[in-house]
């Protein structure tokens, strides 16, 4: 069932992401197209993590491949909440892809399957897994804002001709969402960090790799909001700031994963 | 009733003839009321760049002498400028007045208000009243449809665009005002009509700063102290006669630091430039002069030509929906007397059988005339479907006189 659900999920994804590429080439019908393929995607996704969770006792998508599907319906989610509006399908060229190339290496890492039995309990796992995936995924879509907003403002800085055929989000709504959705983020982030050091003092763990570039990350992200607040960086500065926070969410959600699953 | 187009455009005649021709509302109207006495309907189209009048009338050949008389009375010169078009054609061009393809900027906006303006003080009664309803609906449609109307055509309106696109809504932006002038006056009134407010104007003559100032409600500057309101501005629109710069780029870092990331939109319509171009390179700032604003503008009327040709086909079934309609129209006499007789038939039988349907009963009667009804629906269907299509390519007339000849219709009035 979940291997049925998982292969429209994808295929609607990679549609959107196409869907998106042209809609970047000439706005219109494939941009509606691509819009509907997140939607209807979505609905696949969201039918496949209900299966998951209804076959499984625990937390499903405590593994890394599974924590990698629950983070691609995150992204999704959150993208969801305004990304399709017509001003802003662009932003879709930024996320789709990225969704799509993550479910399949979710599937490849057999996070659509079964969930071995974890050591640790579900609440913990939902608070500490689910609060950092929700962050992360509200990062990762913060810097997709500010890639956005990067490609635009070199636009306009450009001053090319070509720069109203294409309708992009304005700036000040790319800068603004994006620090909004960092103030939403970051005390999920914060909380689901204190969960997760709760349990290593409880159980008189080491801190690992993981648990050090966490933190370097939860220290970016909030500098990004200080920075913001006090000192008045917003913008161009701000969108690089993001997508430094947001190198450093791949690397802790690619390449760490194995020591602290381990 | 035929339709018939006498008119002149931009197309056709100069300004300084189509200015003679041109009527204002009231003007259009009594036009039309006049070129409608008789029976006729008549709707006169009087913009800048069009005067046209479309009369529906029995007999086209006196409607179409009429209106070339009415407009060379207004300026005997139109005559040569004037274009005649009739039925069909006479309708495909109002659809595309309507949707704004035949318009000097290909999807301009502006004349679908204009046609239906025009529509509301004619003279109009079936004919011109579903031309217009459908012409307009067409202009609405392709608006809606394509994106012909979505990009600016003026430098004003593509400056005011780029600042949506730093700002989006502009609702409260305040706009420094550099030099007094027409130019700058009307950039700033695009951006005004989109909410931003006019904040300072700054001139090097007080009187001219200070008389704009007061019809927007701003305050006036002198030039020297434009740099100590940057900091509280969010757009400048400059167009001053001054030989130099009027604005470095210095004064405008110094002006950025205080703007706490604050982006600032500088629009530089002047010739010599007042901006310095320097400005573009700091952070936050975005400056265009008024090469960068054609080249949009003329990259947008690309585009538009682009989507004009998707909406010259939506207009194009629009219209044969029309024409189809009132192509009908020849032969809706005929399909109504000959529906006409088949029922008087009908009903002559009937009376005929009485002695034998006296002894039905009510349901079993009304069986009875069900299906003979139905037998006349049934019979008659097809050669209504076909006399309409013949109508609608223009044998319309024939298969009804065949008709008319075949049924004798009409003949017990002779």
């Amino acid at each position: 069932m979940a291997e049925l659900l998982f292969w429209p999920a994808l295929l609607l994804y990679g549609e959107a992401a196409v869907g998106y590429l042209g809609e970047a080439r000439r706005p219109g019908t494939s941009g509606r197209a691509a819009t509907w393929g997140v939607r209807l995607g979505w609905l696949a996704q969201t039918a496949l993590l209900a299966v998951q969770a209804s076959r499984d006792d625990g937390f499903p998508w405590g593994t890394w491949a599974g924590s990698l599907n629950l983070f691609v319906w995150l992204v999704v989610s959150a993208y969801l909440i305004w990304g399709c509006r017509r001003t802003f399908r662009l932003l879709g060229l930024a996320v789709m892809p990225f969704a799509a190339v993550l479910l399949a290496l979710a599937h490849a890492g057999g996070g659509i399957g079964a969930a071995s039995r974890s050591p640790y309990s579900s609440a913990f796992l939902v608070l500490h897994v689910g609060l950092v995936l929700a962050a992360f995924a509200g990062f990762t879509l913060a810097a997709a804002l500010s890639a956005l907003y990067l490609w635009q403002e070199r636009r306009l800085k450009r001053r090319e001709a070509t720069i109203l055929r294409r309708p992009a989000p304005p700036l000040a709504a790319l800068d603004g969402l994006a620090a909004r959705t960092v103030w939403f983020s970051l005390p999920a982030l914060t909380l689901g960090i204190a969960v997760g050091v709760a349990r290593l003092i409880a159980d008189g763990d080491r801190v690992d790799a993981l648990v050090a570039a966490t933190a370097v990350t939860w220290i970016v992200w909030a500098a990004y909001l200080a920075l913001r607040s006090l000192r008045g960086w917003t913008g161009r500065r701000a969108a690089y700031l993001a997508l430094a926070g947001f190198l450093l969410v791949v690397v802790v959600r690619l390449a760490l994963p194995a020591t602290h699953f381990a | 009733m035929r339709l018939v187009l006498v008119g002149t455009s931009h197309h056709h005649a100069p300004v300084e003839l189509r200015e003679r021709v041109a009527l204002d509302r009231e003007h259009a109207s009594a036009l039309a009321a006049r070129l409608a006495e008789g029976g006729c309907e008549a709707v006169c189209l009087s913009t800048c760049n069009r005067t046209e009048l479309y009369v529906a009338c029995t007999d086209p050949e006196a409607a179409e002498r009429a209106a070339v008389a009415a407009l060379a009375e207004l300026e005997p010169e139109v005559e040569k400028a004037l274009y005649r078009l009739r039925d069909q054609a006479a309708g495909l061009h109002l659809f595309r007045v309507a949707a704004g393809l035949d318009s000097l900027v290909p999807g301009e906006g502006e004349i679908l208000g204009q046609v239906r303006g025009a529509y509301e003080v004619g003279t109009t009664g079936p004919l011109l009243d579903r031309l217009f309803r459908q012409a307009l609906h067409a202009g609405r449609k392709v608006r809606a449809q394509t994106a012909i109307a979505e990009s600016p055509a003026s430098v004003s309106s593509a400056a005011a665009a780029l600042a949506e696109q730093v700002f989006g809504d502009l609702e409260g932006k305040s706009i420094l005002l550099v030099g007094a002038g027409k130019i700058s006056e009307q950039a700033a009134r695009n951006l005004v009509s989109r909410h931003a407010r006019i904040a300072f104007v700054a001139n090097r003559t007080a009187d001219r700063a200070v008389e704009l100032a007061e019809r927007f409600g701003a305050e006036p500057l002198p030039l020297e102290r434009i740099g100590e309101e940057l900091a509280d501005a969010d757009l400048v629109v400059s167009s001053t006669g001054a030989p130099g710069f009027v604005l470095d780029a210095p004064t405008v870092a110094e002006a950025v630091g205080r703007r706490r990331g604050r982006p600032l939109f500088l629009v530089d319509l002047a010739v010599p430039r007042d901006l310095d171009p320097a400005i573009n390179d700091l952070d936050g700032c975005y400056l265009y002069d008024i090469d960068d604003l054609e080249a949009i503008v003329a990259e947008t009327l690309v585009g538009r030509r682009r989507e004009a040709e998707q909406a010259e086909a939506m207009v194009a079934a629009e219209a044969a929906k029309f024409h189809e309609w009132h192509a009908s129209l020849d032969v809706v006499p005929a399909i109504a007397s000959l529906r006409a007789r088949a029922e008087e038939i009908r009903e002559a039988e009937l009376r005929k059988a009485e002695g034998l349907l006296g002894r039905l009963d009510e349901s079993q009667r009304r069986a009875v005339e069900s299906i003979t009804a139905q037998i006349v629906n049934k019979l008659l269907h097809l050669p209504t479907v076909r006399m309409k299509q013949a109508a609608a390519a223009a044998d319309g007339v024939v298969y009804a006189e065949a008709v008319r000849h075949l049924f004798g219709l009409g003949e017990d009035e002779r």
